[in-house]
C-alpha cells in the first residue's frame, strides 16, 4: 500500500519534470490552450505565494496572541497551506496538460472547495478570537 | 488570422512577471529577520536568496519570451518547488523562534 502511494507520487514528480514524456502523449494542442493552462497554474501559484506572504507577515508583525502559540500556529498553518497550494498547482498543471493532449475530460478537483472552506473556517475562528478578546479585556 | 495573434503569449509573459514579483515580495519578507543578528536567521535568508535565484534563472526566459515555440517546461515545476521551499524556510524560521 505504502509502496504504491510512493510509486504514484514518484510518477507524478517525474511527470512534472519530464517535458518529453508530456510532449509524447496524444497530439500537440492549439498552443493557446497550453498557454491558458500555464496562466491558470501561475494564478494558483500566486495564490500560494499570497498565503506564504500571509504566514510570514503573521510571524513577523502580529503581537503575541493571548492564546499561547496561536500566532505561531497561524503562521505555520498559512505557510504549509501555501506550500500545498504551490505543489498542487504544478501537479494539476501537468495533469491538465496531459488531458488536453489526449483530448480527455479535464481533471476534476475538490481542491478549490477544500481550500475555500479552510480559509473561511480560519477566518471565522479569527473573528471569534477577536470578539472574545474585545469583550474580556 | 484573427487579431489576437500574440496576445495569449503576451498575457502569459505578464502573468509570469506578476508571479516573479510576488515571489520577490515573499523573499523580501523572508530577508527581514536576517537583520536581527542571529546566525540562524542569516543562514535561512541566504538559502532563501539561493532559492529565489534558482527560480529566476529557470523562469526568466519564460517571462521574457513565452510563446508557442518557447516552452521552457522546467520553469513550471522549479517555480512551484521554489515557492514551496520558501514556505518551508518560513516554517523553519517560526519553529526556530519558538525554542
Amino acid at each position: 500500500m505504502a509502496k504504491r502511494i510512493i510509486g504514484a507520487v514518484w510518477e507524478s514528480i517525474k511527470r512534472w519534470f519530464d517535458p518529453r514524456e508530456l510532449r509524447s502523449v496524444g497530439s500537440t494542442p492549439d498552443y493557446r490552450f497550453s498557454l491558458a493552462n500555464e496562466r491558470t497554474f501561475l494564478a494558483w501559484l500566486r495564490t500560494g505565494l499570497a498565503l506564504v506572504a500571509g504566514g510570514l507577515a503573521a510571524a513577523q508583525f502580529l503581537p503575541p496572541l493571548p492564546l499561547a502559540h496561536l500566532r505561531e500556529v497561524l503562521a505555520v498553518g498559512l505557510l504549509l497551506l501555501g506550500a500545498t497550494v504551490s505543489i498542487r498547482a504544478v501537479d494539476h498543471w501537468a495533469r491538465t496538460e496531459r488531458a488536453i493532449r489526449l483530448g480527455e475530460e479535464l481533471p476534476a478537483s475538490r481542491f478549490p472547495a477544500v481550500l475555500a472552506l479552510i480559509v473561511a473556517v480560519g477566518a471565522l475562528l479569527l473573528v471569534g478570537a477577536v470578539l472574545i478578546r474585545g469583550t474580556t479585556p | 488570422m484573427s487579431a489576437d495573434v500574440g496576445l495569449p503569449a503576451e498575457r502569459t509573459r505578464l502573468a509570469w512577471r506578476r508571479t516573479l514579483l510576488t515571489l520577490t515580495v515573499v523573499l523580501l519578507l523572508q530577508l527581514r529577520p536576517a537583520f536581527t543578528g542571529r546566525v540562524v536567521d542569516a543562514v535561512l535568508a541566504g538559502v532563501a536568496i539561493l532559492v529565489w535565484l534558482v527560480v529566476l534563472a529557470a523562469a526568466w526566459r519564460r517571462a521574457a519570451g513565452a510563446g508557442p515555440r518557447r516552452l521552457g517546461r522546467l520553469s513550471m515545476p522549479l517555480t512551484a518547488l521554489g515557492a514551496a521551499a520558501l514556505a518551508l524556510l518560513g516554517v523553519a524560521h517560526v519553529l526556530g523562534r519558538v525554542h
